[in-house]
């Protein structure tokens, strides 16, 4: 019998993974070789005792430059081995930071919903309405949401609300448009139907449109939250302070790329998760007609 | 004596110069069962959804028990033509939700309570759990049918509501109907395609010529006995007379019968019982000189 697909796609992928491991560690092998035993020259000896370092260190190429294997797994070792210690501003851990960026874009989310998702619901249910604010959506929606960060600062005078306001401008927009048009397209017969047993506007509205335009909100809401965690790395490299933006911003100044390294592969795990937790949500209101 | 539930008078729908029925005068007794035929277009579906209350007439009045027709409502139930079930419901709730409009304050019990009697009623007692994509084409339409008698309206319109089914399932879900119908008295206006289901099913079959300007060109009484059953209608002599007849209308006269050339005020007639009516030339049929008078 022959595995499942589900058994040979998880082989391939692990067998991607491995070469993209074995590429890297190739590519680094090389790098450090070279680096580790070139003399230093007189001029960098020099600079090396006007820094007050030691002559015989190792040399600032192998240290800064792209990480080896090695280097890698230990600085990820070191990240999960104590994610949530608190040294000062600039020397927090990654939890810590991922907990900052995670409140923010859920916080600046949840404005969002709370304004798209019921002025969808009146757009998609007047004609009028939709008329009158497609121009207003049109114009806006295209507006990279950081171009918002400058006014935002000098409006809220508060760089974390700023960050937040950025995170609301960006989610709101397919969630608004999702729901409007989820809304407008619920079917004739279904409000036919309410009609008929002269349901209340009300329970029309909770027991007939909403569950019935669900699916089409929910993939707006789907799409709004990859967004935002799309630009809240951008966000707080502006705003700085505390997230996982400003750790990338910070490690890059460090010039530590293991540590930028590390952060991505974070960003990419968190934004799949909730990625994950969209599409189960999604899964469970989506009705087979 | 039965009453007359229903009045629809001089009803015309028109889209800018184009009239797509006008004139269109019937009644409806309490507990009867009334189909109409027609061909495609001329107008079937908007009166009864003009009954319905779902649509609005451009000329002409509808009463039901005294009261003008003019936005839906509890006392009318409909059955759709795409059996309208909300595919994120299941049986019971479907039929649920209608129950608790009609009666809001309802206890959780008494709710079940009705729906799982309509659901017997139509024999899906072991579907009542599924949600309608777990379904056969057959038995969302009964969950439809269900769903309109649960909340007992005094008069049902049906929507062509076997159009999509296949002749086997059609036929079971015709008796079922008829035993339904019969054991409750219910009136029921249908609309149908179907020559041979207007005449078991209907005690007066109105005949639609076409449009534009189509009309209730005639009322054909059913005259076979009230106790007929699919299996043996054939069997009786009436039944091919009636047969005959409907074609016949629906074949030529409905066509020459279009542009207001029906009468206003359609004519009862009981094929191969009174041969009157029908055999009479078209411009020495009596209505047609009351409607030009």
């Amino acid at each position: 019998m022959k595995p499942s697909l589900a058994f040979r796609a998880g082989l391939l992928s692990l067998l991607l993974l491995v070469c993209l491991l074995g590429l890297w560690h190739l590519a680094t092998l090389g790098g450090t070789q070279a680096a580790a035993p070139a003399a230093m020259t007189a001029e960098q000896i020099e600079y090396a005792k006007l820094m007050g370092k030691p002559i015989d260190a190792t040399p600032v190429a192998a240290k800064s430059g792209f990480p080896t294997l090695a280097q890698m797994g230990r600085t990820v070792v070191h990240h999960l081995s104590e994610p949530f210690y608190d040294r000062g501003p600039n020397d927090k851990g990654i939890g810590l930071q991922l907990a900052y960026s995670l409140g923010r874009v859920g916080l600046g989310y949840l404005l969002a919903a709370l304004v798209a998702i019921p002025l969808g619901f009146v757009i998609g249910m007047s004609p009028l309405i939709y008329r009158a604010l497609d121009p207003f959506i049109q114009v806006l929606k295209p507006i990279s949401p950081l171009a918002w960060m400058p006014l935002a600062l000098y409006t809220i005078k508060d760089s974390a609300a700023s960050g937040i306001f950025v995170i609301f401008i960006c989610s709101l927009w397919p969630m608004l448009i999702n729901t409007a048009f989820g809304v407008a397209g619920v079917r004739r017969e279904w409000l036919n139907v309410a009609r008929t047993l002269e349901v209340s506007p009300l329970r029309r509205a909770f027991e007939v449109i909403l569950p019935a335009a669900a699916p089409t909100i929910l993939t707006g809401m789907r799409i709004s939250m990859g967004i935002a965690w799309l630009v809240i790395v951008a966000a707080e490299m502006l705003v700085g302070g505390t997230g996982i933006g400003y750790f990338v911003w910070n490690e890059w100044n460090n010039l530590s790329l293991p540590n930028v390294i590390f952060a991505i592969l974070v960003i990419g795990l968190v934004g799949m998760a909730l990625d994950l937790l969209f599409a189960r949500a999604q899964k469970a209101i989506t009705y087979v007609d | 004596m039965s009453t007359e539930l229903v009045q629809v008078q001089g009803l015309a729908k028109r889209y800018g110069d184009a009239t797509v029925f006008d004139n269109v005068n019937f009644t409806l007794t309490e507990g009867e069962f009334v189909c109409i035929i027609g061909h495609s277009g001329c107008g079937k579906t908007t009166i009864l959804n003009v009954l319905a209350g779902l649509e609005q007439a451009s000329e002409g009045h509808v009463f039901m028990a005294k009261r003008e027709v003019n936005a839906p409502g509890l006392e009318r139930g409909v059955v759709f033509q795409g059996h309208a079930l909300m595919p994120w419901l299941t049986v019971r709730q479907n039929i649920a939700f209608a129950v608790r409009s009609k009666w809001p304050g309802w206890k959780r019990a008494e709710v079940d309570k009705q729906v799982e009697k309509y659901v017997a009623l139509v024999g899906l007692t072991p579907a009542l759990d599924k949600k309608p994509s777990q379904l056969s084409g057959g038995m969302k339409q009964r969950v439809g049918i269900a769903r309109a008698f649960a909340i007992e309206p005094r008069m049902l319109l049906l929507d062509e509501p076997f159009g999509a089914l296949d002749a086997l399932t059609r036929g079971t879900i015709q008796d079922e109907l008829l035993k339904i119908c019969a054991a409750t008295r219910q009136t029921v206006f249908m609309i149908t395609h179907d020559v041979d289901e207007a005449i078991l099913l209907a005690d007066r079959i109105l005949l639609m010529a076409n449009g534009p300007q189509a009309r209730v060109a005639e009322i054909v009484v059913n005259t076979m006995p009230r106790d007929r059953e699919r299996a043996t209608l054939h069997h009786d002599p009436q039944y091919y007379r009636i047969r005959n007849h409907l074609v016949d209308f629906l074949v030529e006269r409905s066509a020459t019968l279009s542009h207001g050339r029906a009468p206003e005020q359609p004519p009862e007639v009981r094929p191969g019982l009174t041969q009157t009516a029908e055999i009479l030339p078209l411009d020495t049929h009596p209505a047609i000189h009351r409607s030009t008078a």
